[in-house]
């Protein structure tokens, strides 16, 4: 075939996608986080004393690093999507971290040391590590779909990225069941369900999400 | 035309396209696919490829850069989307043929400027993939592309309606793109 029929065909074609890519990607995130939710609804509770805890530092921390994780991951989600993704604006990604990390330093000094293991075990954290990977599949699923009508420069980066945003939104959700407040379980338990969910879609997304 | 003119030009024409322009659309896969080539065959050359290896990849670019269209953002200049994507499908041509490539979106940007090397070279990798569509998609791409006729026109040719012929247009090219990416 010669290059200007296969312009006549491209040309003739109506179907190609119009929506902008960023568009898709959003979709994507309020159907699968709407998703996760129902998930959530169907099998967990919020847990009884999730309202009075709304003053305990500690439980609202919860909210703050993992949504401090997902907004700002977002952006970076959008740009990923992209051929040319310009310059990334990493340095987002440790705004969660330093909010995590000064909790931690607050907990430290604020209980006795005996203390510190007790509260770094929980009560939970086996659940912790089973529910956010699961409560992140549906997000993901969906994100990952918008991102096959994308062009990512770095397809292993458009994938990991997803994961931090689908698991913090999972991790945010698992948080109003989780009784286990303390920074210092967050900081383990938390921290490895993220880290393990974003290897997963980094690895997946450099085989999928080639174009 | 000056350079910051004709991408200006390129730029236009992919708004109005997005909007359903059909000839906007049809003028800019033509002048983008000459500076295309240009590049393609400079840098196929260290591969030793044959012209119409090289119309093999000028068409995955083109292919790629149809199917992507949603990725370009209208607000900015559409040179060096057209660039990254070209870079990356060389990338990919050359990883194919176990080779690395460095290349300078800058570079690309410029040569794309720098073509008028029009051609009608059969890309071979193209008609060959042609060949393992379905009959049926087959006919509607070469009744629209070859034989240059509409969809509304071809629709009544082969006993379809319009939107089935769209319909299998488009899962054809889809299915032309997906072809190279599992060639490698």
């Amino acid at each position: 075939m010669k290059t200007d029929q296969l312009i006549s065909a491209l040309s003739a074609d109506r179907l190609a996608p119009t929506r902008p890519i960023d568009r898709s990607i959003l979709l994507a995130l309020l159907g699968g986080s709407a998703l996760a939710a129902v998930v959530f609804a169907l099998r967990l509770n919020v847990r009884a004393d999730a309202v009075e805890s709304l003053g305990e530092w500690r439980f609202v921390m919860k909210f703050i690093v993992t949504l401090g994780l997902a907004l700002p991951a977002t952006s970076l989600l959008l740009r990923s999507a992209r051929p040319l993704s310009g310059r990334m604006p990493w340095w987002l990604l440790l705004i969660a971290p330093l909010i995590l990390g000064i909790g931690v330093a607050s907990e430290l000094m604020s209980i006795p040391s005996a203390a510190w293991s007790r509260r770094l075990v929980g009560h939970n954290a086996m659940y912790c590590l089973a529910l956010i990977p699961l409560l992140s599949i549906a997000p993901l699923v969906w994100v990952f779909a918008a991102l096959k009508r994308g062009a990512p420069e770095r397809p292993g980066v458009a994938g990991a990225v997803s994961g931090l945003v689908c698991s913090g939104i999972a991790a945010a959700l698992y948080a109003t069941h989780c009784s286990d407040d303390s920074p210092l379980f967050v900081a383990t338990w938390y921290v490895i369900a993220i880290g393990v969910v974003t290897l997963i879609a980094s690895f997946v997304g450099s085989r999928l999400l080639r174009w | 035309m000056d350079r910051q003119q004709r991408e200006h030009e390129w730029t236009l024409w992919m708004r109005a396209a997005l909007q359903g322009d059909e000839q906007s659309y049809r003028r800019l896969l033509s002048s983008l696919s000459q500076g295309l080539r240009v590049i393609v065959r400079s840098r196929l050359q260290r591969l030793g490829s044959t012209p119409s290896e090289a119309e093999d990849v000028v068409q995955e670019i083109l292919l790629a850069l149809h199917l992507k269209r949603n990725t370009w953002d209208p607000q900015t200049q559409l040179a060096p989307w057209v660039a990254a994507i070209t870079r990356n499908k060389l990338v990919d041509t050359f990883r194919r043929r176990g080779q690395r490539e460095e290349i300078q979106i800058d570079s690309v940007i410029d040569s794309l400027q720098s073509g008028s090397a029009s051609d009608d070279t059969d890309a071979a990798d193209v008609e060959r993939m042609l060949g393992e569509l379905s009959p049926q998609q087959r006919d509607i791409v070469r009744s629209i592309a070859i034989e240059g006729r509409g969809a509304q026109e071809t629709a009544a040719k082969l006993r379809m309606t319009e939107v089935a012929v769209r319909v299998a247009l488009h899962r054809s090219l889809k299915a032309l793109a997906a072809r190279f990416r599992s060639d490698g």
